[in-house]
Formats: C-alpha cells, structure tokens, sequence
C-alpha cells in the first residue's frame, strides 16, 4: 500500500513540476519572441495573460467547453496584440511604455469582467496519462501531461523552423533587424510587426487559458504571480530562440517544484529561499552566460530594449 | 523588545465571556426604535469577497449585516495592509459617515488600527483575530472564534477516512492561528489512530495559486491522502486534492460545492451570526467588550454538512465530539504532548482548554506532524 | 523625445517661450481628457453614470482637505519608486526590479530597529536612512554592474532580484529577524517611539513626500544641470560615442543605478518609520511596479513625475469610494488608469505636429 518512494520523490516532483507550471512561461515567451523577433517589444504580455486566464474560464463556465474557451482566449489575447501592435505603429510612441500600460489594462479589464466568474466551476482541459507504464502514483500524477503543453513543444519546434527555413521566418527576421532592409525589399514593416504582435498575444491568451483552465484550474485575481513579465525576461535568457524558451520554462517550472518537494522530505527550513530558487538558477545561468562583449548576440536589431 | 505578548488574565477573559453572552442576548429580542439613528458599518477585505475562504466568510457576514433595518453597509476589497487600510478607514469614516468599522485582516490591527482609533474616539473599530490588551485604544475591540475545534472534527473525519495513515496540510504561514489548526487537525485524527501523521507544507503567501496547487500535489505525492489547508482562498487546494483524488476538508467557508463527492466536512465561520450580534447591541445602546472569543456553542463557527463519503462509524464520532465541545471547557492540546521535536509541551494531567488565550501564541507543531516552524 | 534642452535664447519674447514650453502640458492634459471621455463611454456601457463617477473621483482624491491628505499620503513612496526607473532611464537602462530595493530597505531599517532604540533619533534616523538606501544601492547597483560587467540585460536582472529579495525579506522576518512578540504578522521588533518618522507640520502625511519632492527636485538638477546629468545623457544616447568622448560609461551606470536604489531605499525607508513601526511583508505593496508606470509617463523628467505620482495616488484615493457609492467593483479604477495612461502615452505621437507649439513655424 505505502508508496513511499523516499528521495526519489524529489526528481519525481521536478519533473512533474516541469511538466505541470512549464506551460504558461512557454505560450507567453513563445509569443514575445515572435514579437520580438520582429523588432517590438511587449512588456504588457501579463496582463494578455491574465485576460487570457479570465476569458477562457468564463467561455467555458458559460459553454461548457474548456476547449471552446482556449480559443476565446486565443482571441482576447491576439485583439490586445493588435491594439498593442497598432498604437506603436505610430511614430515616437515608446513600446515599453505602452506595453507597461498594456499590462494594467488587460488585468483591470480581466479582473473587472471576472469577478461574477470567481465562484461557478469551469470544466478542466483533459490531460493524457503518459505515465499509465509505472506502478508508481507519483510518477503517474508526474505524467499527466495536457494538450496544451504537447502543443506548446509543437510549437517551440515549429518556430525554430520557421524563423531557419521559411520565406515567413525569413521576413520577420528581416523586419526586426533593420526597417530600412525591409522597406528595400519592399516590405511593410508596420503591418507585418502589427501581424506579429497580434499573434503573439494569442499565444500568452492561451498560457493565460492554461492556468484557469487546467494548473491550478480555476479563475481568481490571485491567478498569475508574474508569470507573463517573467515570460517575457526569459525570452532574453532564451536569447530569442524559440527551443531555449522551452528549455527555460522547463528549468523555471521545475525549480518552483522544488520547495514543496523538498519540504515533502522533510527539508523543512528555510522554504523561502527554496521557493526563490527559480529565480536564483535562472539569474546564476544568465550571468554565467553572458558576457560583456557579446552582450546581445541573437538580438533582433530594431529592439528598442537592446539598443 | 518592549512590547512582550500580554496574556490576557482568565478573570478578564471570563468576563468578556460573560458581556458577549449578555450581548447576544439582547441581540435576540426584538427591536423597534432605532430607525430614528440611522447607523453605517464599514467592512475591508484584504482581497476579494468571494474567494470561497476568509474574505467571503467575513462578506457573508456583512451581507447578514445589510439585511438589519436602519442600517447601511459600505465595503472595500482588495485593500492592501499599509497605508491603504488606513485611508480607506478614515474615508469611510469621514465621507460616509461610518461609525462601526470592521477591518477583517489579521495585518490591519497592529500599527493600522491602533493608529487611525486614537484620532477618531466616537468610532468602534473591531477587529478579527487582533489580540486587544489593557493599554491600547478603547473604542478597539477584538474579536475571534475557537476555528481550531472545527480543524480537530475535521481530523476525526480525516482520521477514519485515511488509508494510508498519511494526512496532509497546506499552510500560509508558521503564525500561532495556522499551527493550532494544524496541531488540532492531527490530534483529531489521533482520536480515531494514534499512528496518524501529518504532513504540513508552507507556501509563505496567504494567497498564491500556483504555489498552493504545487503544495497540494506534493502532498498527494507524499501519500496523504485527506487534505486540508489554512491559506485565504482554499478553493485551488481543494480542488487540485480532489483531482488527485484525495479527499479534502474545508476551512473558512463551504466548499462542498467544489468536490460533492470527496467533500467529508469543513471548519467554517459563522460570522453572520456574530456580525449581526454585535450590530444589534450597538444599536440597543449597549457596548462591546474589547476582547470577545466563541467557539462552537457560541455561534462563532460551524461546520460544513457531512459529505457523502463519510462513513458511519466518521459519523458517530464526529457527532458525539461536537457534542461534548458544545458543552464547553474542551481540550484538544493536553497531557502528555511533545512537540515534533521532543520538547515536553504539556505532562500528564496538564490541558489548556478551547477559551485559554495561550493557544493564542502556539510556536510548536505536536508530535505527529511533519515539518517545521520557520 | 522633446527634451527641454531648446530653452529659449535670452532675448526671446515671452509668447514663442510659453509657447514651445506649453506644448508638453497641453497634449497630456488633452489625452487625458480623451482617456476619461473613453472611459465614460466604458461606464455607459456598464449602465453607470460617468458624471457621478467623475464627482467621486473629484471628492474621493482632491475635494477636500482630507481627500488632498489621502492622496499625498500614498503619493510619498511612488516618487521614491519613480526615481528608481527614471534615474537609469537616463542612461537607456529600463530597470523594473525598484520593488525589491523598497523592500529590503525596510527590512534594514526594522532589523537596526532594536540596536538605535536608545540612540537620539537625530543621530538614528539619518543612520538607519543611510542603511537603506545603502542596501537598494547595492541592489539596484548589482543590477547595474552586472549589466556593465558582464554584458546581463539590466531589465531581467532587476526582475530576477526583486523576487529574490522578496524571498529574503520574508526569510529574514520570519526568521533572525522576527520579533517572537509579533504573532500572526510576523515582523521585526517594533521600532521605539522616538524613531518613528511623524506627520508634516499641520498635515497628516508623513515626511516621506517632502523627501519623495526634495528627491524629484535632487534629481532633475543632477540630471539637467551638471555635467553627470549631461555626460549620463550622451550615455544613454549612444554608448559608442559616450566612450569615443572618453566618458566613464561604467562609472556612470553604477553611479545611477545605485542613486537609484538609494532612493528605493528610502522608500523603504519610511514605509518601516512613518507607517509601519515595523518591517513585514507588507512591505511589498507594489510600489516599485507602480513606479515603473509613473517614470515612463512622466519621460523620466523627475519634475514631471510629482504631478503624475499625485495623479495616480489621487486614483488610488478614490477606489474605495467609488466602491461604496457606485457598487463598482475594485478594478473600475484599474480599467481607468489603463485607459487614461494609453492614451496619454499615445498623445507622445503628437509631439512635434502642431504648428501653435514651434514659433519658428508660426506665419509660414
């Protein structure tokens, strides 16, 4: 009966950890790399997010479907996208501003339209059980593994083909690194970074999606704690590559299963700065891979945030 | 170090005691002539009202409130524990016209109630879980409920339904409130099997969802297989305990509704009762006392309906316990008990009952539970 | 951007000068009126009255003396954290980690709490400010350093540090530094009473917005009156060039990121002496993101960031109010500022357009 499985618990906890809080830190960095890659920044992918979070839990409350409310929040996100992408289509509009804005805008919004969805229960995403070969509940809970993470992995590796081998990967890359290259060749450089940010705010809608819809499952203000602004500082640990942000929501995810984990085996001290070790990991591998005379290789070079 | 806990003496506790029994009293008897003094109350959340936790139950007590005639309500939620609280006090006090104040965060009682009462004397400020003593303003009162004895049913029930002698506990803070519903929700399972442990893992937050869901699945992971929790909103552990299968124990308010099935009860507030009890007494000229406590016999708590799953034998014992304790002068933390790390808490013979305000300054977690105070 | 660097020559006449000057007072004023006629047309949606909203506003944030207090009272810390972004904007740095700085200020002016009990507060109080805006100097200036040490983005290093300093602080106050007193809010020991950090004269706001405006003012003359200011300008302008000059880039980012969390600091600072008594986690009220959203409306002119701090406040203010009148949840006034703050941060398109602001234009 005791599956008491001892220290293993805490690889067992890290993997599903990975597994489980991934998923939102991959739709949004997925999204601002998109964005970024064509020469915007948007810092307001939290609030996209959030908005995400509170759109997909009301369409499923109201359908009945958690699906049906994936794609509203695919929706919401990409109109905050576009609104965020058209207001710095205007000359001397700082993005970073904008997007600081952006950000408390979808939160309000989110928050002012959710409060009649903080009671009812929405249905859950359905999850796979890829863990069915092992004996151990652990590991079984460990795999259950949601759709929307497959598809975030989909995605990643799509990305990274697109911006190497397509003609789409191509003209973005080209917009974000120089207007003036773009309009040479005759691109419109406005239309296709508007195009770009708009489809990276659907992406976030759906990291927002994944949180009240299947981890922790439920819509409440507390929902987020920061995960589309940390998102978004990932994509330059990532350096713009869409397969690194897999691999940094991954490390993110996991090491923020480690301070239950760890107190499930009894370490029980100092939980805090256990629970801070995402963001010690992550600040220790950014510093011991950058370096001051390759400050920021990979970055797009219209970025405001780079120049 | 200037300002060591007070305990209060047992003298003053009793007579407190008395004034709220005198109080609700009162309170029962009809009420014509107030309509002329129209009275406004103020009520601030620390986050939303309808978390399925801590701020609704103190919301449903407000709402309980607005239904006595001659009276008006005024609530804000959300309301930060700085600055914030303090303005939104004086701005209900003096743009509304509020004259009872019931600021329902722990963090707003020491330094916010204490420094915006001195200005405003002709105010009532009351306050839940605040600690008053001799010395601090005396239009502040404070006002709280024995939840503990609700998390030590909740433990009788656990203790019947777990199989794997495992029971786990999703914590905010090692603060005394939150360790003596720990200590009595693993000394009610003790009742049922002496051989119960308790599984505590702290998020640090009162209110982090993703955390909280991560601390449950942890738990799960580490075999319990009952789940309760002390954060403000249970509604996340509760709900992710249920997906794993677990079942789970409520606290704060009902949230039956969240897992019909796997639901068994909940320690839950009554402050509508307490609320409306306290109103009335203002309202029939009388006066609060500073330091008013009750447990179950007084109205302060209750419990969830028993959930489908629990059994007979749960049942009977669950029941009879409830009945003893409404009694009065029930123990839950006596003789012999050691803390988890074998220091001698209370010998053979020692008890501290529900009423004792030590329990109020709890730093230990009993033998039997799995983890640690800091 | 539309530096004030084109004062006009000395015998310019008065009208040109107000002129280019009113440019910059005039389109904010304007967007933000656009932004609450968007929002009106929001409340109408929602069946609400957009003049009673407005009343409220007005009477919850600036309608009387109690109100104007309400608002400076939580306007003092936002100038601190402004400061904290705007300071290394300068440089072109965006740091967004101030939080972090607040907070562990705090915590060390409540952990020095019980050693200064017994010295005069005017030896204490200006030691314990030094302590923290020490401790945001480091902590902003690591982020700073790290950027030009190391070649790490500035933005995510901040970030990174004010979630662990956060960690920290809860640690340390729920651990070495707890007062075992403080029973369900855990926190340092109290501060005596002779430390406590009290009202202006005659008002019920603390000193913390007298030194949040000196701090404003400190700043705009570092910035646009010494050649620090100057050289952190060229800076941030191009970096390159700033180095072909021979400027100290380096000195220069540590020497602003560090001002910078010096001021962070401070507020810290007072949130511990002036409104706490103690350090605890209510230190991170957000102030230091809500900052971050001040600098970047006010273009990081430090002058500018006093009415935009009190415009904000003033919001804050008139929450509640607007709650309990209109039975408007919370969030009504976060759906405001999203709309009144888009729409001033659009108005920065129109700088430059109109002919009635440039008098060189003027008859052409």
């Amino acid at each position: 009966m005791e599956h008491d499985i001892g220290l293993w618990a805490i690889p067992i906890a890290i993997l599903g950890g990975a597994i489980r809080v991934s998923t939102p830190f991959l739709f949004v960095s997925l999204g601002e790399v998109l964005t970024e890659r064509s020469g915007r920044i948007n810092l307001g992918l939290e609030g996209t997010l959030v908005f995400g979070a509170m759109a997909g839990y009301a369409t499923a409350v109201v359908t009945g479907s958690a699906w049906a409310g994936v794609i509203v929040a695919a929706l919401s996100g990409s109109l905050f996208g576009l609104l965020h992408g058209l207001i710095c289509s205007l000359p001397k509009v700082n993005d970073i501003a904008i997007g600081i804005a952006m950000m408390l805008f979808g939160t309000g919004l989110a928050f002012y339209f959710g409060k009649p969805f903080i009671q009812p229960v929405a249905p859950d995403l359905p999850a796979i059980p890829l863990g069915f070969w092992s004996d151990l509940p652990q590991l079984r809970a460990a795999l259950e593994v949601n759709v929307l993470f497959l598809i975030g992995i989909v995605l990643a590796l799509g990305m990274a083909w697109m911006f190497r081998a397509t003609r789409v990967g191509l003209i973005i890359r080209v917009v974000g690194d120089s207007t003036d290259a773009a309009r040479a060749m005759g691109l419109r450089p406005a239309l296709i970074r508007t195009l770009a940010t708009a489809t990276g705010g659907a992406f976030a809608g759906v990291g927002g999606a994944y949180l009240s819809l299947y981890y922790p499952g439920s819509w409440n203000e507390g929902i987020s704690s920061g995960q589309g602004l940390m998102a978004v500082a990932l994509v330059i640990f990532a350096r713009w590559n869409p397969i690194a942000c897999f691999g940094a929501a991954l490390l993110f995810g996991g090491a923020g299963a480690l301070g239950p984990a760890l107190q499930s085996v009894g370490v029980t001290q100092g939980y805090y700065l256990f629970y801070a070790a995402p963001y010690v990991l992550t600040l220790g591998v950014l510093i011991a891979i950058s370096s001051p005379n390759r400050a920021m290789t990979g970055a797009p070079g219209e970025l405001s945030i780079t120049k | 170090m200037t300002r060591r806990f007070l305990p209060l003496s047992r003298r003053r506790f009793l007579h407190s005691a008395a004034a709220l029994s005198g109080a609700t009293m009162v309170s029962g008897l009809p009420r014509l002539a107030h309509a002329a003094e129209p009275l406004t109350v103020g009520f601030i959340y620390v986050g939303p009202r309808d978390d399925y936790g801590y701020n609704q139950a103190h919301a449903e007590g407000a709402a309980a409130v607005k239904e006595i005639p001659g009276v008006t309500v005024v609530e804000e939620e959300n309301v930060p524990e700085t600055i914030d609280v303090q303005k939104s006090m004086e701005s209900m006090i003096n743009l509304d016209g509020a004259s009872l104040l019931f600021p329902t965060s722990f963090g707003y009682f020491d330094p916010h109630v204490l420094a915006v009462a001195p200005k405003y004397p002709d105010v009532r400020f009351e306050h839940a879980a605040g600690l008053w003593t001799e010395g601090m303003p005396e239009n502040v009162g404070s006002y709280f409920g024995y939840i503990g004895m609700g998390q030590f049913l909740n433990g009788i029930v656990a203790g019947h339904m777990t199989k794997s002698k495992k029971i786990g506990f999703v914590a905010a803070k090692p603060i005394p409130q939150v360790l003596l519903n720990i200590n009595s929700f693993l000394l009610g399972a003790r009742q049922v099997d002496p051989s119960i442990n308790c599984q505590v893992i702290f998020t640090g937050e009162w209110s982090l969802a993703v955390k909280e869901a991560e601390a449950t699945n942890a738990l799960a992971d580490a075999g319990c297989d009952v789940i309760t929790c002390h954060v403000d909103g249970p509604k996340v552990v509760i709900e992710t305990a249920a997906g794993r299968g677990c079942y789970v124990c409520g606290y704060h308010a009902d949230q039956s509704a969240l897992a019909p099935q796997l639901y068994l009860t909940g320690a839950e507030w009554n402050w509508a009762n307490v609320y409306t009890g306290m109103v009335n007494t203002i309202l029939d000229g009388g006066t609060l006392p500073n330091f008013m406590r009750g447990g179950l016999a007084e109205g302060y708590i209750k419990m969830s309906p028993l959930g489908p799953a629990v059994t007979d034998a749960a049942r009977a014992q669950f029941e009879s316990t409830k009945e003893v304790i409404m009694g009065g002068g029930y123990s839950v933390i006596k003789g012999p008990l050691n803390d988890n790390k074998g220091n001698v808490i209370l010998s053979e013979g020692q008890a501290l009952v529900e009423t004792d305000v030590a329990l109020e300054s709890m730093d230990y977690l009993v033998e039997g539970v799995i983890g640690s105070t800091s | 951007m539309a530096d004030q660097a084109v004062i006009g020559g000395s015998g310019a006449s008065l009208l040109p000068a107000l002129a280019r000057r009113s440019e910059a007072v005039v389109i904010p004023l304007a967007a933000l009126v656009v932004g609450f006629a968007i929002f009106a047309v929001f409340l109408l949606t929602q069946g609400k009255s957009p003049a009673d909203f407005l009343g409220l506003v007005w009477k919850g944030a600036y309608g009387s003396a109690f109100s104007w207090q309400n608002t400076l009272s939580r306007a003092a810390p936002l100038l601190f954290a402004a400061l904290c972004v705007a300071l290394p904007a300068r440089l072109g740095l965006v740091v967004i980690g101030g939080e972090g700085a607040i907070v562990l200020g705090g915590v060390a002016v409540g952990a020095l709490g019980p050693a200064m009990a017994h010295v005069p507060a005017f030896i204490a109080l200006p030691l314990m400010a030094a302590a923290a805006m020490s401790v945001g100097a480091v902590w902003i200036g690591a982020a700073g350093a790290l950027r030009h040490y190391r070649g790490v983005n500035e933005t995510i290093s901040s970030l990174l540090l004010a979630y662990i300093a956060i960690a920290l602080m809860n640690q340390l106050v729920e651990g070495p530094f707890r007062d075992p007193a403080s029973l369900n809010k855990p926190s340092t020991a109290p501060l005596a009473e002779s430390l406590r950090v009290g009202n202006l004269p005659g008002m019920d706001v603390h000193w913390g917005l007298a030194f949040g405006i000196l701090g404003c003012v400190v700043s705009w003359i570092l910035i646009d009156r010494t050649t620090w200011g100057f050289a952190a300008r060229i800076a941030g302008g191009n970096v390159r060039a700033a180095q072909v000059q021979g400027l100290p880039v380096g000195r220069l980012i540590l020497g602003f990121t560090a001002l910078a969390g010096g001021f962070a600091g401070l507020a810290g600072f007072f949130e511990v002496t002036a409104v706490h008594g103690s350090a605890n986690a209510s230190l991170a009220a957000g102030y230091g993101y809500t900052g971050i959203l001040i600098a970047f409306l006010a273009r990081h002119n430090p002058l500018a960031i006093i009415p935009v701090a009190i415009l904000l406040a003033g919001f804050g203010a008139a929450s509640g109010l607007i709650q309990r009148r209109m039975g408007l949840p919370d969030a009504t006034i976060l759906v405001l500022q999203g709309f009144v703050f888009l729409s001033i941060l659009i108005s920065d398109t129109f700088y430059g357009r109109y002919r009635i602001f440039a008098p060189e234009r003027w008859g052409r």
